[in-house]
């Protein structure tokens, strides 16, 4: 096909042919793009960090510049961030919020706690939310600054970038 | 919950035959700040019984207290209130200082009241970025955290730590305040008034604030003191009660301040006494920064302050009278903490936070008990929240100023 011959490329992975509005790449390329580019938090605070978390989305730090838009209820929401200890008593909520979330899902554990219990090692807490969630990625800290919440949010967006065939039904 | 008989009443006496309306409000809810839990009975919209479910971050930090000594549990009790670390944190040193008998440098003292009154600036700003935020006015929020990120870069300046710092310890401080901090809170001090009249303007007259604000969740000063409340929440109904003037603690003998109160008892007086508040803790930090002058090149911790890792146990040697009157030496358990109880109370931004320790002689506490504000403030949600709307519970819970961290333990 002559099409091809005469294409440019002129992102990594992203043609164009010269001239017009037609871009040429792979579906797996838009839709994570996509979804790199608005992943929607759920506003779920449990402990400490989520003050952390407030104050990365608040006016100094600034989520909305990554299109990090935090979302009241986790029907609108891409992501949960378990932002602070998980006792026994609230694993199950956590759970059950996150079955609620449309996929594609993702979980980002803020904090030692939510890692893997941090100083808690009593009888009421979880000892981490990869107990009981698939944990995408881990960030350390007690609390992690706001830099470090930025770090694993963006390390998350790399994640999502990297995916491949997560749409259709045989995802 | 009273509404066994008035739930028979409703369902087979009335005409209308109609069951009682519950709603789950929590855990998962942001304007809860946390994990609280409401069961609310409703008429309409009419909230005739509420009922809050706590415990969902209950993480024993009593019980882990016992495993850890002094200084160990003061890092514990940064996570107990979280947005003013370092008030527990004077609370727990306070306790285990009167314990120990250690009397604490004046320049500590010092720098502990003007941590103190930074955490209560701390918590009354996030108080007020969420209770605004919670009724409608966004722009508060923003403007609130430019403040309280200043607050807490100061603080990264002084010990390290933005939120959990860990900076008293027993008999003292960890590190002495730098010239550079020193400077920079006289900055503060001096800007941040202006920025309270920047608040005070987007609120205090704003129609839809007044709305929400004026006449809900009213306490007379009688059933405010029955229900426990203390802080601002009391103060707001025009109790000038203040742990800071009644039993002064650290340097709060050496300042004047006044403590604010309200009128009505309301969520606007409540409001208007954290304003008032943060005025006063402006002035406080002031004094206390003029008078740290005096004090240069002194030291912040005391000689007789234990150390960081204190020896799980110690024996020594010592002679014993036997009944014949013959001299043996025996070894016997030397005591690492003194023997006995200790209790110390601390006006908290959220309320009196109070520390009860006994100590059996050993490197941790036998057994240590927290009185946290937050706790007893929510048990007085149900009386406040009788009778108004669904959409006026979120400001009774914005107003009286609940931390579930602080609450659950």
């Amino acid at each position: 096909m002559g099409v091809e011959r005469d294409t440019i490329e002129i992102a990594d992975g992203v043609k164009q042919i010269p001239g017009t509005p037609v871009f040429i790449t792979k579906f797996d390329k838009v839709i994570n793009w996509a979804r790199a580019g608005s992943m929607w938090p759920l506003t779920f605070g449990l402990a400490c960090c989520a003050i952390e978390m407030m104050a990365t989305g608040a006016s100094h730090y600034d989520l909305d510049r990554f299109g990090i838009i935090f979302r009241a209820s986790p029907r609108q929401a891409d992501l949960i961030i378990v932002a602070g200890t998980v006792t026994k008593k609230m694993a199950p909520v956590v759970r059950r919020v996150y079955d609620q979330m449309p996929e594609p899902k993702y979980v980002v554990a803020m904090g030692s706690c939510a890692c893997s219990g941090g100083v808690f090692r009593t009888y009421s807490v979880a000892q981490g939310c990869d107990q009981f969630l698939p944990v995408d990625v881990y960030i350390p800290g007690c609390p992690p600054r706001p830099e470090a919440l930025l770090h694993g949010l963006l390390k998350l967006q790399e994640k999502i970038k990297k995916e491949t065939k997560r749409w259709g039904f045989w995802r | 919950m009273q509404p066994l008989i008035e739930l028979e009443k409703r369902q087979v006496g009335e005409e209308a035959w109609e069951e009682p309306f519950f709603l789950n409000m929590g855990p998962q809810h942001p304007s809860t700040h946390g994990v609280l839990r409401l069961r609310i009975e409703l008429e309409g919209e009419t909230i005739v019984n509420c009922e809050p479910v706590i415990g969902y971050l209950h993480r024993g930090i009593e019980k882990l207290a016992e495993t850890l000594n002094p200084n160990q549990c003061i890092l514990l009790s940064d996570r107990l209130d979280y947005i003013s670390s370092v008030a527990n944190n004077v609370a727990f040193a306070l306790a285990f200082e009167r314990l120990m008998k250690i009397e604490v440098p004046r320049r500590a003292r010092l720098i502990r009241t003007i941590v103190s009154e930074m955490a209560r600036l701390c918590s009354h700003l996030l108080w007020l970025a969420t209770h605004a935020l919670d009724i409608g006015a966004i722009t508060v929020f923003l403007y609130c955290f430019r403040e309280r990120e200043w607050l807490l870069q100061i603080f990264e300046k002084i010990c390290g730590a933005r939120l959990t710092h860990g900076y008293v310890r027993v008999g003292g401080v960890r590190r002495d305040f730098t010239p550079e901090v020193v400077e920079e809170l006289y900055e503060f001090v001096r800007v941040f008034p202006e920025r309270i009249l920047d608040y005070e303007t987007l609120l205090d007259e704003n129609r839809i604030w007044l709305k929400r604000t004026k006449g809900i969740g009213v306490v007379s000063p009688e059933k405010a003191i029955d229900l426990g409340l203390t802080g601002p929440s009391l103060r707001g109904s025009g109790v000038p009660y203040d742990v800071r003037k009644f039993r002064p603690y650290d340097a709060y003998d050496e300042v004047e301040f006044l403590v604010p109160t309200g009128k009505n008892g309301d969520t606007y007086d409540r409001y208007k006494v954290r304003m008032q508040e943060m005025r006063q803790s402006a002035s406080i930090i002031k004094q206390c920064l003029d008078k740290l002058s005096e004090t240069e090149g002194e030291p912040v911790l005391s000689e007789k302050a234990p150390d960081l890792l204190l020896p799980k146990m110690r024996k020594e040697v010592c002679p014993m009278l036997t009944p014949k009157g013959k001299v043996v030496f025996r070894t016997r358990k030397k005591e690492i903490i003194p023997k006995g109880e200790a209790f110390a109370s601390i006006e908290a931004p959220k309320g009196e936070l109070a520390v009860y320790v006994i100590s059996d002689g050993t490197d941790t506490p036998w057994r240590l008990r927290i009185r946290t504000p937050s706790f007893v403030h929510i048990s007085a949600i149900p009386y406040l929240a009788k009778g108004h709307m669904i959409a006026d519970l979120v400001a009774i819970i914005g107003t009286l100023d609940i931390v579930l961290g602080d609450s659950d333990k």
